[in-house]
């Protein structure tokens, strides 16, 4: 059962992978690579089920945090020039 | 018996969570631009996670591991749909025009 699940997600996680490679914007490869990270969270969950570990878990939940803040990160990135900007202008 | 109803209940979850992750990526290849994109995006993020995360909270014998689950469940709810309107309003800034159809006739 976990097996099917881990082969859909690893599908899904190529499927996006080519469209983060191909994004004609900088805003496609972002959203590409943002869902890459929550499918990511998904397979080290089946994965800790399917080798029977369930401290697996933990690493999952840092990574669902971990994947939220990258993802920020780099739109700040791209949006400022660089990760400390206090400047009010754009949104 | 219960157990049966439980295992045929995650299969469901489990294999419905799998179609929709991969049903979103297709969208996410497919569609003609950004916002479109955003939107197939959607579906995997929250559904597909939901669905398969509910499919292994079915499956576990301890209630430590389900309220893991539940926290991963929690934290992909709130953090997904922030991130995309996060990246629907820098794109929106940064100028990125929403594709149309009237907009591709007129210049083809």
């Amino acid at each position: 059962m976990f097996f099917t699940a881990a082969v859909g997600i690893i599908a899904t996680m190529t499927l996006a992978l080519i469209r983060a490679l191909e994004g004609p914007t900088t805003f496609d490869r972002i959203l590409a690579l943002n869902m890459v990270g929550t499918k990511t969270t998904l397979l080290i969950t089946v994965l800790g089920f399917l080798t029977d570990r369930p401290d697996f878990l933990d690493i999952a939940l840092i990574y669902a945090l971990m994947n939220f803040i990258g993802a920020i990160a780099v739109l700040r990135y791209t949006q400022y020039g660089d990760f400390s900007s206090e400047r009010n202008e754009g949104p | 018996m219960i157990a049966t109803a439980l295992d045929i209940l995650s299969w469901l979850l489990i294999l419905g969570g799998a179609a929709f992750s991969i049903v979103g990526a297709i969208g996410l290849l497919r569609f003609p631009d950004f916002y479109t994109r955003l939107h197939a995006a959607g579906i995997t993020d929250t559904l597909g996670a939901w669905m398969i995360l509910g499919g292994a909270i079915l499956q576990v014998d301890s209630w430590l591991v389900a309220v893991k689950i539940a926290f991963i469940a929690l934290f992909l709810f709130f953090t997904s749909p922030t991130a995309t309107h996060a990246l629907a309003r820098a794109a929106l800034a940064s100028g990125l025009k929403p594709w149309s159809r009237t907009a591709e006739k007129r210049e083809p």
